[in-house]
């Protein structure tokens, strides 16, 4: 029986109807709880405070945009979202480069301490983020108190602790990209005259760039949404989102239309950003994970 | 092994189409084994001193006495012997007994979080992998959870839960009417199942990305013999796709039950900076009673033990399925 499209990867024998209806069952009770909260947050954060304050209305009554200009008055919202942007913006940038370069060394050369290296960066991702928040927090502290260097407080000391974060995967998938990119073009290319980092920029890098950008989409969303640290190393003036959005709850009210409506902008750049790039996510996944 | 950092094939291939200028290759030699380690350097560096410096700093620290007081120079505060040590692991002393409750909690919470994470993963990756309409949206969809920040989704479930203006009780007193009154969620012995809840929520689209990914891998000519020899859906499912996914699962089982049972940002959204007893998990625990109570050393004690169980169960658990694996290979 000749299959119906080119991309079925299963099953040339027609699935029978018990399949069919359990499929159909479930991936529409798996969407409905997927979409609830998501339905939640967009119907609440356009109703008045008086309905979010009072029972749940699944269709709102009243419908405002309010919030959406009250959002940015309650907290300063605009800062935090700048020091969200820029701390990891520049943890992606510097995280993404810093892998690219350990993967190409892992990916294409044989040398002594390759296995223990990859296993010891790979097993950082192990650790409960706890047991180095105490001593990080102890080392920056003391950094500043010997040298000035103010890492506690600081966006730079968040940017240095969340590109440590996604380093470990993120060279682990760039591995798997490389080391599908062919050989010969980069023995080619140093043929052609190409020193070894011409090699890379000029062969490897072009060839692997869906792996790159989901590398770097992944490194983004790691320090776009991380809360514990951002708890503990921000002061008032370099706060992420992950921790103004607690803003919203005074000692009287609870703004439940605004949180609402602030989380779903805060949540448009990452989401929209990965729902673009998830193809890219996947490929990745299946060249560096799944081997 | 040789201390050449020859590049690993192709090289011999490079040298025959090369055939010239043996001084430079003699002179570039050196610089070919110093080039992977200059290019590890960044990540070396950084690995160090976020990662295994403060490591080696909170064995340390697990060991002395400090309190705020030493918090300027760490180096100076006390030593403590293993005092840290045996007031942690004392489950008669308050202290040690609240360790204990949020170490039995956080395990029953993994298991549970783990398991409904990797079924749901499972049973959306294998439902989908034969093409219908709508895949490619239901995929999209289905990743949204884990595309939108912990925050903004954890926050928005906490509003769900709330007494009073929630979205669950408003289904479950109001609509349903299966409670009297309507009960709360972010205190008491019904946290454990909210927390779950949201937990589930928020983690099982990984399971679902990593087993579809797993799921390509599968070569499309097996189904097309098993069908052949008149094996249906359900029994290729069973019989070809499971088994082939065990690779697959050992990493993912494990990385799943180290981001739930280390997970601390869904709980801290969830409920703030102090955990209901039903749903204290061990990092909030742990980072509660270091920041409240200004004591880093019986909070690093407390990491180390954690860090140690993880050890433990790490290695019999890669001990046991690899174990597994080759038996049912031979």
């Amino acid at each position: 029986m000749p299959s119906q499209s080119r991309r079925q990867a299963r099953s040339p024998m027609a699935a029978p109807q018990s399949f069919l209806w359990s499929r159909r069952i479930f991936l529409t009770l798996l969407a409905g709880f997927v979409l609830l909260p998501v339905y939640v947050m967009i119907s609440s954060s356009l109703k008045p405070l008086e309905d979010v304050s009072g029972k749940f209305q699944w269709i709102p009554t009243g419908l405002t945009v309010r919030p959406y200009f009250d959002i940015w008055e309650t907290v300063p919202l605009a800062d935090y979202f700048m020091n969200s942007l820029i701390v990891a913006g520049a943890a992606t940038v510097c995280s993404v480069t810093i892998a690219v370069f350990a993967a190409y060394a892992v990916s294409r050369y044989t040398f002594r301490g390759k296995r223990v290296f990859t296993v010891t960066v790979l097993s950082t991702q192990m650790f409960p983020g706890i047991l180095f928040l105490l001593p990080l927090f102890l080392i920056y502290v003391n950094i500043g108190n010997v040298t000035g260097i103010a890492l506690f407080g600081s966006r730079a000391g968040l940017i240095l602790t969340y590109l440590t974060f996604s380093l470990p995967f993120s060279i682990w998938m760039l591995i798997g990209y490389f080391d599908s990119v062919p050989r010969d073009l980069d023995e080619a290319a140093k043929v052609d005259g190409c020193g070894p980092l011409g090699a890379l920029f000029r062969v490897i890098v072009p060839a692997a760039v869906p792996g790159i950008v989901a590398v770097a989409v992944y490194a983004f969303m790691t320090a776009w949404g991380e809360v514990l640290f951002a708890s503990v190393m921000t002061n008032d003036t370099t706060r992420t989102l992950a921790v103004g959005l607690q803003g919203y709850s005074t000692q009287n009210d609870v703004y439940w239309n605004q949180i609402m409506a602030a989380s779903l902008v805060v949540s448009l750049p990452v989401v929209a950003g990965f729902l673009l790039l998830q193809r890219y996510l996947v490929t990745g996944l299946t060249a560096g994970a799944v081997k | 092994m040789t201390l050449t950092a020859a590049p690993d094939t192709g090289e011999r291939k490079a040298r025959k189409s090369s055939p010239g200028a043996p001084r430079t290759r003699r002179s570039g030699r050196l610089r070919r084994i110093s080039l992977p380690y200059l290019l590890l350097l960044p990540a070396l560096l950084l690995e160090l001193l976020v990662h295994l410096v403060p490591m080696v700093i909170g064995i340390a620290v697990s060991f002395k006495e400090l309190t705020q007081f030493y918090i300027r120079d760490w180096t100076t505060a006390p030593w403590a012997g293993l005092d840290n040590y045996s007031l942690a692991v004392d489950f008669d002393a308050p202290v040690g007994e609240a360790l204990l409750n949020s170490f039995i909690t956080t395990c029953l919470f993994t298991v549970l979080s783990v398991g409904l994470c990797w079924l749901l993963g499972a049973a959306a990756a294998i439902f989908m992998q034969e093409s219908f309409r709508g895949r490619g949206f239901l995929r999209t969809l289905f990743l949204v959870p884990y595309a939108l920040p912990v925050y903004a989704a954890v926050i928005t479930w906490a509003f769900m839960f709330q007494r009073d203006n929630g979205l669950i009780n408003h289904v479950v007193h109001d609509q349903l009417g299966l409670t009297d009154s309507p009960p709360f969620w972010l205190i008491g012995d019904n946290s454990f199942v909210a927390l779950l809840v949201v937990s589930v929520w928020k983690g099982w689209p990984f399971a679902f990305l990593i087993i579809m990914a797993g799921l390509q891998n599968i070569p499309r000519e097996i189904y097309e013999a098993a069908a052949l020899d008149g094996a249906g859906v359900w029994q290729q499912v069973r019989r070809i796709t499971l088994p082939s996914l065990r690779p697959v699962n050992q990493v993912l089982v494990l990385v799943l039950f180290l981001w739930t049972f280390n997970d601390f940002n869904t709980p801290f959204v969830l409920f703030g900076e102090a955990a209901p007893e039903a749903a204290d998990l061990i990092s909030l625990h742990i980072y509660q009673s270091s920041f409240q109570t200004w004591n880093f050393g019986t909070g690093s004690a407390m990491s180390v033990l954690l860090l140690l169980f993880l050890l433990v169960v790490t290695g019999v658990y890669l001990l046991l399925t690899s174990r597994g694996r080759k038996a049912s290979d031979a």
